[in-house]
């Protein structure tokens, strides 16, 4: 009996753990097979194609041109289909894309495109006006279509194609951006079966048909996108083979990679930082790219928000509201120290509203308009204005208060809270308190108007219309329950009347004089002082690349360029294989070393099997 | 006394063999029920607090979704009509119970694809990753568990115990990156061999994608057993030292039984209890992902997509992350209540 007992005990533990493990095993297993549901037009990269892969740290959220509107998508809709202009690498300035000419009847209300007659779609039906006039169309018609570029067709009464290479847009009122019209054209005779916009997300049936210089193949979400080249762009193929936006969520990751040679190009998110910049330099056969960014850093001011009927609300600190201390404030900011210490050298000092990188419309305060860095002023400023130190070397309100500000930063934000201290410390020594209120999502009290100041960006376009737009009454919202377009509520007669010209304004030097009118505008209100203009500080294998067009062209960034510059430019370098050869070792030595581990266990598996026999017996 | 409990356990599995229907049969079934439908009850509280519970998540989806975007007042109004955020809230929960009830979850914000389609595609990677991890971590703990306590003190216990422990405290992400850097990239005489994260290199078919998948599962697997692996070792461990001091041990040396034997057929078959209440808590757990882990090597699990979807926030896909990540945790905790008795009749009694 005891035997007896012994044997049916004996496996019970075991058995667990067997039927727990067969059950996890079988349910995964069963699970892994049809993983993948993304056909495979793309091929391995082993038969010597050139394959250039960018790490990314976005997720798609949509391939339809419609819905997209993050940049990882929107960049990709630029390779896969043409635009009706594009913007030149070298300084910004629109130059054609699907259309080869425009031109703007004298009333500025009709503009007339003429379409290239040498663009063809990857199945090979020929790129017509009609296309274009199909796409505009179904956005102005359709809410769905809407989604993601609603607002460049939202000034357009009517769009045309009177013959296949003509294509006429008449407009409600002129409008100044018609070269700078950022909308992905798709094929009518793909896209016209397309039930809801709404929800139809590109994703399903590939190679999805463009006319761009790269047509796509393979998409996984999460994993990768993939794209072969368009042999037959008109503007030339591109020169590697294949590209592969592979999707890192841990950027420490995507420069272990890089390191490998796993991936070619990394940009970081949405920039290296600083260690990862550091540990890069001077690394073999990679080169860092610490190019001026796109982007502006700003302490934005609450002007009190309001909305379009007049109603104030929020809790902006009420000597905001007068200009000698808002200039006050930002001339104790020490915006050196905080390019030095902050950013470590990857970013350059504010000026105007509009970065450097945007040289047609950068603007700088003149000597006597610039509010340079000096504490001593500031304290003069802040007693001229009325806000004098009490007993405790504090300065006090209209309200016999001590003056506290309320600064708002985004918690995920390293460079905010870093700067959040400097003014706490700079601010402080003015006998101005600062209470840093850094939050996950700062959208709640920014909406409502419940800050004294807050840390604002923005990346901005080579047509600042948008940018520009934030700071006008009319993006107030309507009532103060809806939301505006508002940036932080600024809203002044001067500037929207010199916004209403540049919309006005067809002539590109004109206009960019008046962009820069607004700017020193912006400036001298000082409700959005900008602090810096962080670097776009990215890296690449110059052992896969041997060279890449930036932009702008002289010291310029690669990743989230207007336009498909850099991956179309991009030339394979000789010696080095493609990123996707180099971890071919990789795979054999990884499989060994798998087999090896399997092996192990089906050996310890044996093992003990042999001695439950045994004892057995 | 020891001495009586464990007799009993003999006899009761004596009596499964033998016929012990008659009190099984009274017991099993009302047991059996309660369970279920303690857990139906969790599973309706769980569905009804995943719909408030993100509703306190500050920030408006609408406006993250649109940040950084050129959008006009209408079309903001346009956002909130399409995803029904200008409804009364009673209005939204009572569409959002009775489409839930029917396993619609709505469509994601910012993916704009259906919730279930969004968790259909990730969930499959994620139990590749874990189901992997938890059937090589609980069988390694047990078993070094085992050992361990079998030679408590030993330097072989020490080592062990001192090992799972360090590991067991080691934060997931950094020992992922640190694996990234030795054995990924390389150092030294140490070649990089396994690939820095993703599932798959793309564009591989039939085996050779089996192959490339084993291969990305590598470092991530390892990651995931060697900081899990310590818990079930240090639970199965004192459990075996509780039934160490036991009389039926010392029965069983005494029938002459190798120690080797007694360890294996007496003693751990009755100290794994704890452990298989730990197993399906685990297992539990698989389904929740590693959001850590799954980061570090950009695996496309749900872990990452509940990430995404609690910085928007994307209300739907939230929500049906959040059911299906508490499902998975009742589901098998009922299953563990059901396999108790079947280990123990005294369970249900």
């Amino acid at each position: 009996m005891g035997t007896n007992d012994q044997t049916r005990s004996l496996p019970r533990g075991l058995r667990l753990v067997a039927v727990a493990g067969a059950a996890a095993l079988t349910l995964t297993a069963g699970l892994a097979t049809p993983l993948d549901p993304a056909p495979r037009q793309a091929r391995a990269a082993d038969d010597g194609k050139k394959v250039l892969t960018v790490a990314v740290a976005q997720s798609v959220d949509s391939l339809s041109p419609f819905l997209a509107v993050r940049l990882l998508s929107t960049s990709i809709h630029r390779l896969m289909y043409e635009y009706l202009t594009n913007y030149d690498p070298k300084d910004n300035h629109a130059i054609p894309g699907l259309a080869t000419k425009w031109e703007s009847s004298p009333d500025k209300l009709t503009w007339t495109y003429t379409i290239r007659s040498n663009s063809t779609w990857s199945d090979g039906r020929q790129a017509t006006a009609e296309d274009a006039a199909w796409t505009f169309n179904k956005m102005m018609t359709d809410d769905g279509a809407a989604t993601a570029n609603g607002s460049y067709v939202g000034n357009f009464r009517k769009v045309t194609a009177p013959s296949p290479t003509k294509l006429v847009i008449e407009l409600k009122k002129p409008q100044a951006t018609m070269t700078a019209l950022d909308v992905p054209i798709v094929p009518k005779h793909v896209w016209e079966k397309v039930s809801d916009f709404s929800e139809f997300n590109n994703d399903k049936s590939f190679p999805i048909v463009g006319n761009g210089p790269f047509v796509l193949t393979g998409y996984k979400a999460d994993s990768y996108v993939r794209l072969k080249a368009n042999k037959s762009f008109w503007r030339g193929a591109p020169k590697f083979d294949e590209l592969v936006f592979r999707y890192y969520k841990d950027q420490d990751a995507a420069v272990s990679a890089l390191r490998k040679g796993e991936v070619s190009f990394v940009a970081g998110s949405p920039s290296l930082t600083p260690a990862q910049a550091a540990s890069l330099e001077g690394a073999e056969n990679i080169k860092v790219n610490d190019a001026p960014g796109r982007r502006f850093y700003a302490l934005a001011t609450n002007p009190g928000a309001k909305a379009k009927n007049g109603k104030k609300f929020g809790d902006g600190h009420p000597s905001l509201l007068d200009q000698r201390v808002r200039n006050a404030l930002f001339m104790a900011v020490d915006r050196k120290a905080i390019i030095d210490k902050v950013f470590q050298g990857h970013a350059v000092e504010g000026e105007g509203y509009i970065p450097p990188r945007f040289s047609q419309y950068f603007w700088k305060p003149t000597a006597s308009q610039k509010l340079a860095y000096d504490p001593a002023e500031a304290a003069r400023l802040l007693d001229q204005a009325g806000y004098k130190k009490n007993g405790d070397g504090k300065r006090v309100g209209k309200d016999g208060k001590p003056i506290t500000y309320r600064v708002l930063c985004h918690a995920t934000d390293p460079n905010d809270k870093a700067v959040g201290k400097y003014l706490q410390e700079w601010w402080g020594d003015l006998g101005i308190g600062v209470r840093l209120n850094c939050l996950d999502n700062v959208t709640d009290p920014w909406l409502a108007g419940k800050y004294d100041l807050a840390f604002d960006g923005w990346s901005v376009n080579p047509d600042p219309d948008f940018v520009l737009s934030i700071h006008t009454c009319g993006a107030l919202p309507a009532t103060p329950e809806d939301t505006g377009a508002t940036d932080n509520f600024i809203c002044d007669k001067t500037y929207d009347e010199l916004y209403a010209r540049q919309l006005a304004e067809y002539d590109p030097a004109k206009r960019a004089d008046i962009v820069k009118q607004m700017e020193s505008r912006l400036y001298d209100l000082g409700y959005m002082n900008v602090m810096a203009y962080p670097n776009a500080v990215e890296a690449y294998r110059t052992d896969q690349i041997k060279s890449i067009t930036t932009m702008p062209a002289k010291a310029g960034n690669i990743y989230g360029q207007d336009g498909y510059w850099s991956w179309w430019s991009a030339v394979p370098a000789d010696s080095g294989g493609s990123s996707d050869n180099a971890s071919s070792t990789g795979v054999v030595v990884g499989v060994v070393a798998g087999v090896v581990i399997l092996g192990g266990l089906g050996a310890f598996a044996a093992m003990r099997r042999r001695a439950t026999a045994e004892d057995r017996e | 006394m020891t001495a009586d409990a464990t007799p009993a356990l003999v006899e009761d599995k004596q009596q499964t063999a033998a016929g012990p229907r008659v009190r099984k049969g009274s017991a099993y079934p009302r047991y059996l029920a309660g369970k279920v439908a303690g857990a139906a009850v969790s599973l309706l509280a769980v569905l009804v607090t995943s719909f408030f519970l993100f509703r306190l998540i500050p920030g408006d989806p609408v406006k993250t979704m649109t940040g950084g975007r050129q959008v006009s007042a209408e079309q903001l109004a346009a956002y909130r009509r399409e995803f029904g955020l200008d409804l009364p809230l009673w209005r939204q929960f009572t569409d959002y119970c009775g489409k839930a009830l029917t396993g619609d979850f709505g469509t994601s914000y910012q993916f704009r694809a259906p919730v279930v389609d969004k968790i259909t595609e990730a969930l499959p990677n994620t139990l590749l990753l874990t189901g992997t991890a938890f059937v090589l971590y609980t069988a390694l703990g047990i078993f070094l568990g085992t050992r361990s306590a079998w030679r408590r003190g030993g330097l072989g216990d020490r080592v062990n115990t001192g090992l799972a422990l360090t590991l067991y405290s080691i934060p997931s992400f950094w020992l992922g990156l640190l694996l990234i850097i030795v054995l990924s990239v390389g150092i030294g005489p140490i070649p990089g061999m396994f690939p820095t994260g993703g599932m798959e290199s793309g564009g591989k078919e039939g085996f050779a994608y089996v192959v490339d998948v084993a291969h990305h599962l590598v470092l991530p697997v390892v990651t995931l057993v060697a900081v899990e692996y310590g818990q079930t070792l240090l639970v199965t461990r004192s459990a075996l030292l509780d039934e160490m001091g036991s009389d039926y041990l010392t029965t069983a040396r005494a029938k002459g039984l190798r120690d080797d034997l007694v360890r294996r057929r007496h003693a751990v078959p009755n100290a794994l209890l704890p452990t298989v209440t730990l197993i399906f808590i685990n297992l539990g757990r698989t389904v929740a992902g590693v959001i850590l882990v799954e980061t570090v090597f950009s695996w496309p699990g749900l872990g990452g997509l509940f990430y995404q979807a609690l910085s928007v926030p994307d209300l739907p896909l939230v929500q049906g992350l959040f059911f299906v990540f508490a499902a998975a945790v009742i589901v098998m905790n009922t299953l563990a209540d059901l396999v108790y008795p079947l280990l123990d009749p005294r369970v249900a009694r």
